[in-house]
């Protein structure tokens, strides 16, 4: 298998959690080396894969098209860009009418403001629609591997625990209450499914 | 039990099939040896055992090492273990050597392994579709690939059942999150050996060729743990995206480009969930079956180890 670059996994992380973090970097010298970003729960990002609901687009662009999705999950707000070198994503983002359940493959991106606070968006590979049903999985799904990260957290061979430790002053158990959070979100939904259907008293 | 006992079970076992000696007949040639003449224990067994081949005219390079292990065929992957298989002969293939008699493959629900008998054994001929238990066949490595060879000891019993073949399949779960160029209304080398993709309208084996249109996808199935490459072939195709490959032709004609196919597919499957399930070819896995998963099915588990942690 050496020789081939394989390709970088796509992580699963709730917004609560992505927007915390700030740090980036990169493994090796070389000038392609892939960029990582650090979650707070301790683990290497160079892709992410999210489903939300598109809430909003916008052309924030100046002087050529720039889209901005605003893309929510049970615990926060993703902010997806796509300009001139993300034609795809952008034709998605003009094209897509919000509310939609929207899938999104992408990288992050980190940019810093001029007060100091860092800002962490994704910068789409592809953007599409997707079913409430592919939604809920993406909830449950990154619910485990959100408790995955927190478990090993602390682990002493985990590198990138210890590098998150070191870079930020975050409380982990909040993204551990985020789980909680985001999953009995999805239980009210069937509950408020359920409802729907019973007759009235 | 004594460990006398136990070489002589296992000493039974190498030859039950070959002689008709009891494990207290042999317990107590052991016993004399060991007891009243002070051999030990190994030496005991060397003797025994020798008398026995002589018995029964058989060299001991024929004998199983301590009896031979039950098992499936896709549990083999060691390298000259004696086991005994209860397989179907998927194929049998033109013997490549006059040496040997029979070559081809032996399935079970676990999957395929080739095998070879060898014209000096003198086994009865395995008939193709046959299911059969074979007793004594030993493994065997080459380059990664294990295969077992039926030997003189083989002993071969025809099954009243059917053995059901698996086909080596895994499944694949995850979110289908690109699609790789050579995606969608591909060309294809018209030479039937060949069927190279064309780049460009050049097959790189023939040079400039009238290609074959075909329809496939190579896309990347992604968990969040580890990324698969997964192929949908025509067929598989069609019935993921709902369009054939007629369709497909004629959106690329009415478009005067075949990238409208990979486009308007990648719309229709791009973001989704799929467990899909097929032999593994190279690093890709070929899709024969695939369904969409949806809803969240295990949050309920997921949200009793949030609280717990």
């Amino acid at each position: 298998m050496s020789g081939v670059p394989s390709r970088e996994v796509a992580r699963r992380v709730f917004a609560a959690e992505y927007n915390d973090g700030s740090h980036t970097f990169k493994e090796s010298d070389d000038e392609r080396a892939p960029l990582y970003y650090l979650l707070p729960t301790g683990e290497r990002a160079n892709r992410v894969f999210l489903v939300g609901t598109l809430t909003e687009t916008e052309d924030v662009g100046e002087d050529s098209e720039y889209w901005r999705g605003r893309i929510v999950d049970p615990t926060g707000t993703f902010f997806a860009y796509a300009g001139q070198y993300q034609p795809e994503a952008a034709a998605a983002l003009r094209d897509l009418s919000s509310p939609a359940y929207v899938a999104v493959v992408g990288k992050p991106r980190t940019y810093e403001t001029d007060d100091g606070t860092v800002n962490v968006s994704v910068r789409p590979e592809s953007i599409s629609e997707v079913s409430a049903g592919a939604r809920d999985r993406w909830v449950a799904e990154t619910a485990e591997r959100t408790l995955d990260r927190i478990e090993a957290y602390d682990d002493e061979a985990n590198e990138y625990g210890r590098m998150a430790r070191e870079r930020y002053d975050l409380e982990i158990d909040q993204y551990r209450e985020a789980v909680v959070a985001a999953l009995e979100s999805l239980e009210q939904g069937d509950e408020l499914g359920g409802q729907e259907t019973e007759p009235p008293a | 039990m004594s460990d006398v006992r136990t070489h002589a079970e296992e000493i039974s076992a190498q030859f039950s099939d070959h002689l008709d000696v009891s494990v207290d007949e042999i317990e107590s040639e052991l016993r004399t040896l060991v007891d009243d003449y002070s051999v030990p224990l190994e030496e005991a067994r060397r003797s025994v055992t020798s008398s026995y081949l002589d018995d029964a005219g058989m060299d001991r390079d024929e004998l199983a090492p301590g009896g031979s292990e039950s098992t499936v065929v896709g549990e083999i992957d060691t390298d000259e273990q004696w086991v005994d298989l209860e397989v179907q002969v998927a194929d049998l293939w033109e013997p490549g050597h006059d040496s040997i008699s029979q070559v081809g493959l032996l399935g079970d629900e676990s999957g395929t392994i080739k095998f070879v008998a060898f014209d000096t054994s003198e086994l009865p001929e395995l008939a193709e579709g046959g299911s059969y238990a074979l007793g004594n066949v030993v493994t065997d490595e080459y380059e990664g690939d294990y295969s077992v060879k039926l030997n003189r000891t083989t002993t071969i019993e025809e099954l009243d059942r059917e053995v059901e073949v698996g086909d080596d399949g895994v499944a694949v779960e995850g979110a289908l999150v690109d699609l790789q160029s050579g995606s969608g209304l591909i060309k294809r080398c018209p030479d039937e050996e060949c069927t190279r993709v064309l780049q460009n309208g050049r097959c790189s084996e023939h040079g400039q060729v009238d290609g074959s249109f075909d329809l496939r996808l190579k896309a990347v199935l992604d968990d969040g743990d580890r990324v698969q490459e997964v192929i949908f072939d025509e067929a598989a195709t069609a019935s993921l995206t709902g369009i054939d490959l007629a369709e497909a032709k004629q959106m690329a004609q009415d478009a005067l480009d075949t990238t409208v196919v990979e486009e308007e597919i990648a719309a229709r499957v791009t973001g989704r969930y799929y467990r899909v399930y097929g032999p593994e070819f190279r690093r890709y896995v070929l899709v024969d079956e695939f369904e969409e998963l949806d809803g969240a099915a295990s949050a309920e588990e997921t949200l009793i180890r949030a609280r717990s942690i």
